[in-house]
């Protein structure tokens, strides 16, 4: 016969971060369309923006450019505007509201969501790059900046999108999570190079996350010129302001 | 001596300017079960949810085993079990052991989640994803799942709504071994038999205030006037019984043969009624005490309006 004789604590954090990752992965990849949404998405558009009736890009070869821009735009997408519309309606639904009243602490729970985007990004890279070969890319650069770059991508778009999902209304969060990821998609460095703005208005726009990891991934893959500093920094600098504060005014309910 | 369990001074929650809780104060000892009974609306609910720190008092002060719910959330939710009123709570795309297990993960010594899935009665649906359970077996799943951490101090709000009679003795069973292993237990109900059945501790809610508290027998015993009834050859001369009893008794014979006595149930009254039948040369057949059932004592409470 189980005793019930209290015995309470919290387990350590590497403990429950594990878990909770492992959690958040596993209903990731059972939620089927979801997967494949984010798995197909971005190769169909590596494979139309590489097609040369679509757009000039005034590039010789039109797939290196593509693909960095691609991987910058799946990182957001993922990281971005799916985490914060799924955590958005957690939210709602009170999903989280449970998990609120366990030893769980909103810091391990938000990183627990961002790794399991991070594990689930790593997939979609290789997917990306193997198309990309295939479709006759030449890296120039390192996989190791690169995947440095999209790990401080995945965690500065992951604080963004839960500190938007922690603090507004799940509709809200979904009307903003897309608008916020087409305006950055467009005005953020991925689909148009930042090249072709005024001078001024790029020097403003570098400073947003998309236009860092575009950047930032177009230098090592294109040009490798090792580690871009300037745009790790900026990744950087995101990632260590937005995740605290997700986790500071991150509601429960 | 350890602090007590849940101790709450002068509570006032409102929602506009509306109070839904207007001046509760309690005490629930280390080791008893307190049973917070009333209507939807009654106040229950955000009583229970603002010790669980879930929400915030407008005055009065509030601790749980010696804690401030607000400021000590952190020290406060691995001593506490939690089961939340609408739902089962969590991730519903998970499968029941899944979830009980990631609970089990944010412990220090969790209980084994297939034994405890067992022990509520769900290891048939281990494997089957938590929205795809009927309300009941959530409710159940709900229960373990504020259990596993090994709690000193459970919340359950409305533990049994929702469950099919067996599961609800089955339930009512785990919650007295709860009690027994040393669990502070507060629970909300609006089943009376449940909080008649289970509470060392009563108090029963409307409005916002409390309106009667107590053990389940000094709620039933208190100010009632009881009931004898017992059966007899019809047409006894019940005017006769009447002047043998205390002032204030009344008899009456609603059915032939069988006698309703409405009085103060005192051993001096059972001695009064059967020392006159015995005179009779009557045997009281059935002879019976009936006192009102907390339910009785609910309705009257809450059916008077309260003062605003």
């Amino acid at each position: 016969m189980t005793s019930y004789a209290p015995a309470p604590g919290a387990a350590p954090t590497t403990k429950m971060l594990a878990a909770q990752t492992q959690m958040e992965l596993r209903l990731l990849l059972r939620n089927g369309e979801q997967v494949g949404l984010t798995l197909v998405i971005p190769l169909l558009l590596e494979f139309f923006f590489n097609l040369p009736l679509l757009y000039s890009l005034n590039v010789p070869r039109r797939i290196d450019f593509v693909v960095p821009s691609v991987l910058a735009l799946a990182v957001m997408s993922a990281s971005f505007t799916g985490l914060a519309i799924g955590t958005g309606f957690e939210r709602k639904y009170a999903v989280l509201k449970r998990l609120g009243a366990t030893a769980l602490s909103r810091r391990v729970l938000l990183l627990g969501k961002t790794c399991a985007v991070l594990i689930l990004q790593a997939l979609q890279a290789v997917l990306i790059c193997l198309f990309g070969l295939a479709l006759g890319w030449h890296p120039h650069g390192g996989a190791v900046s690169s995947a440095v770059l999209i790990v401080l991508g995945t965690f500065a778009f992951g604080g963004l999108g839960l500190l938007l999902a922690g603090t507004v209304r799940a509709e809200i969060t979904l009307a903003s999570a897309n608008l916020i990821w087409l305006v950055l998609l467009f005005a953020g460095g991925i689909a148009i190079p930042l090249s072709r703005y005024p001078h001024a208005v790029a020097d403003v726009l570098r400073y947003l996350p998309s236009a860092a990891l575009s950047d930032g991934l177009h230098q090592v893959l294109e040009h490798d010129g090792g580690l871009p500093v300037r745009p790790a920094l900026t990744l950087l600098v995101w990632a260590v302001v937005a995740l605290p504060a997700a986790a500071r005014w991150f509601k429960w309910e | 001596m350890p602090a007590a369990a849940v101790e709450i001074t002068d509570l006032v929650k409102r929602y506009g300017d509306k109070p839904a809780v207007d001046g509760i104060s309690l005490t629930v000892p280390r080791g008893q079960l307190l049973a917070l009974l009333g209507t939807n609306g009654a106040g229950k609910t955000t009583t229970i949810e603002i010790c669980e720190g879930f929400r915030r008092p407008d005055s009065g002060r509030v601790r749980v085993l010696g804690l401030d719910p607000v400021t000590d959330t952190d020290a406060l939710r691995p001593k506490v079990g939690v089961m939340l009123q609408d739902g089962v709570g969590g991730y519903t795309g998970a499968r029941a052991l899944e979830l009980l297990q990631l609970f089990g993960s944010y412990a220090a010594h969790p209980l084994d989640a297939r034994e405890l899935l067992e022990q509520v009665g769900l290891s048939d649906v281990a494997g089957t994803q938590v929205k795809r359970l009927s309300g009941g077996q959530q409710q159940r799943l709900s229960l373990a799942m504020a259990l596993i951490a090994r709690p000193e101090l459970l919340f359950l709000d409305e533990p049994t709504t929702g469950m099919d009679p067996q599961a609800r003795r089955r339930t009512w069973q785990l919650i007295r071994k709860l009690r027994a292993d040393g669990v502070s237990i507060v629970l909300t109900t609006h089943y009376l038999d449940e909080a008649e059945e289970l509470a060392d501790h009563v108090v029963m809610l409307h409005a916002g205030r409390i309106v009667a508290d107590g053990t389940p027998a000094d709620l039933t015993r208190a100010g009632s006037a009881g009931q004898v009834r017992f059966s007899a050859r019809a047409s006894l001369p019940i005017a006769e019984l009447r002047a043998a009893l205390p002032a204030g008794a009344e008899v009456s014979e609603p059915v032939a043969g069988d006698y309703l006595v409405a009085a103060e149930v005192t051993p001096a009254l059972l001695a009064a009624i059967t020392s006159w039948c015995a005179a009779q040369d009557v045997l009281a057949d059935g002879l019976t005490v009936e006192r009102r059932s907390l339910e009785e004592v609910f309705l009257a409470l809450t059916a008077t309006p309260v003062q605003p």
